[in-house]
């Protein structure tokens, strides 16, 4: 809630001081722009791990447990398997 | 506002994942079953005929580190979950990204836009390419290849149709918004068509064309022995096509529901109904929905 509502000032609301022009936002809405990459980030972990991992690269090496777990959605999900 | 459009989508995800994981128990897991019979009668077959030429019994196949009924019904269930929930925290974030670059859409209209988007980016247009198949197709030789191959398909097919909306929104002000998305479609339409002109088919990988000769695709075909009878029949065409129209089937629900639970939600968070006055559709005064979000 807080997060927009900051960054809404950014946005028109511009005071000049005599004469400068505004420097106007260089990063706008910092903090938004962290949550929606972080949780993309997220997003995209889990997507991998469901479909991808232990298949054609693998980070815990030659184990085959999360593969098997999440077999059945794998191939249903449309992800190459085996 | 951001954290609670985000939660907002990862609970519609997760109601999406639970629909699509109670669709796919019902309709999927008879047809995966029916998949598992077939290898496994195919594995037996094909060892009898290298035990009759005298080959060594191939030991390939890893061990069962979960039974069927857990894959079924845990493994699959967690799996439709997650893959919901993260399909609905992308959702929120690219809803996000639209709103208030969307002219006079409603919160909800939007809602289902952007889902219609993640079903086509994430799904539809790579199982054009590469389609889902179930256990018993799939050479393990090949699976770098077509991991990767699948995931080149689902990156080139999510940029590209972020891409178009961008450009049907530039052009919007020269032709408007009927000729823009029209433009804007045709140019998605052409850029991954040539992407899937480019792209191999699974049977012309090189592995399979050395192992199996030249074929369209890695769906087993019937099994002969040295003289050329059919000692095994190829992979069983009805089950094939349940299996993918289920597999599409459980996508519309997946992306259906995302859109139309997060739909209500927004609405009531973005343009709430004036208390006691009904929402009369868009008086003249243009613009005239309160936003939020926006400003």
């Amino acid at each position: 809630m807080s997060s927009l509502s900051a960054s809404a000032a950014t946005h028109g609301a511009t005071t000049p001081e005599a004469g400068a022009p505004a420097i106007p936002v260089v990063v706008p809405h910092a903090r938004a722009v962290l949550l929606l990459v972080s949780t993309a980030v997220i997003a995209l972990a889990v997507y991998y791990f469901i479909g991808v991992d232990q298949g054609a690269v693998s980070v815990f090496g030659n184990d085959m447990h999360v593969h098997e777990f999440v077999h059945d959605a794998r191939h249903f999900l449309g992800f190459p398997c085996h | 506002m951001v954290k609670r459009i985000i939660g907002r989508g990862l609970l519609a995800g997760a109601v999406a994942g639970l629909l699509a994981f109670a669709f796919a128990r019902i309709f999927a897991e008879p047809q995966i079953d029916k998949a598992i019979a077939y290898e496994s009668g195919r594995d037996a077959a094909q060892e009898a005929l290298d035990k009759a030429a005298g080959l060594p019994p191939d030991m390939g196949g890893g061990p069962d580190l979960f039974s069927r009924t857990v894959q079924a019904d845990v493994g699959l269930g967690v799996g439709m979950v997650f893959f919901g929930m993260a399909m609905g925290a992308l959702f929120a974030v690219a809803y996000l990204l639209c709103l208030g670059r969307t002219g006079r859409l409603r919160a909800r209209t939007l809602s289902v836009l952007v889902a219609g988007g993640g079903l086509l980016g994430f799904y539809v247009v790579p199982f054009l390419k590469y389609p889902a198949n179930p256990p018993a197709i799939g050479h393990a030789e090949t699976i770098q290849q077509r991991g990767s191959l699948y995931l080149v398909m689902v990156l080139c097919s999510v940029v590209f149709l972020a891409g178009a909306v961008w450009l049907g929104q530039r052009l919007q002000t020269r032709f408007g918004n009927w000729n823009a998305t029209l433009l804007g479609a045709a140019a998605y339409v052409v850029a991954i068509g040539i992407v899937m002109a480019l792209l191999p088919s699974l049977g012309d990988l090189s592995d399979n064309v050395r192992l199996y000769g030249h074929h369209a695709t890695e769906t087993p075909l019937p099994l002969t022995d040295p003289r050329g009878h059919i000692v095994y029949p190829g992979f069983p065409a009805d089950v094939l096509f349940g299996f993918r129209l289920f597999s599409v089937l459980a996508q519309l629900v997946l992306w259906g529901a995302i859109g139309l639970v997060f739909a209500p939600m927004a609405q009531r968070l973005l343009q709430p109904a004036p208390a006691g006055a009904r929402p009369k559709e868009a008086s003249p005064g243009a613009g005239s929905a309160p936003d939020p979000v926006t400003t």
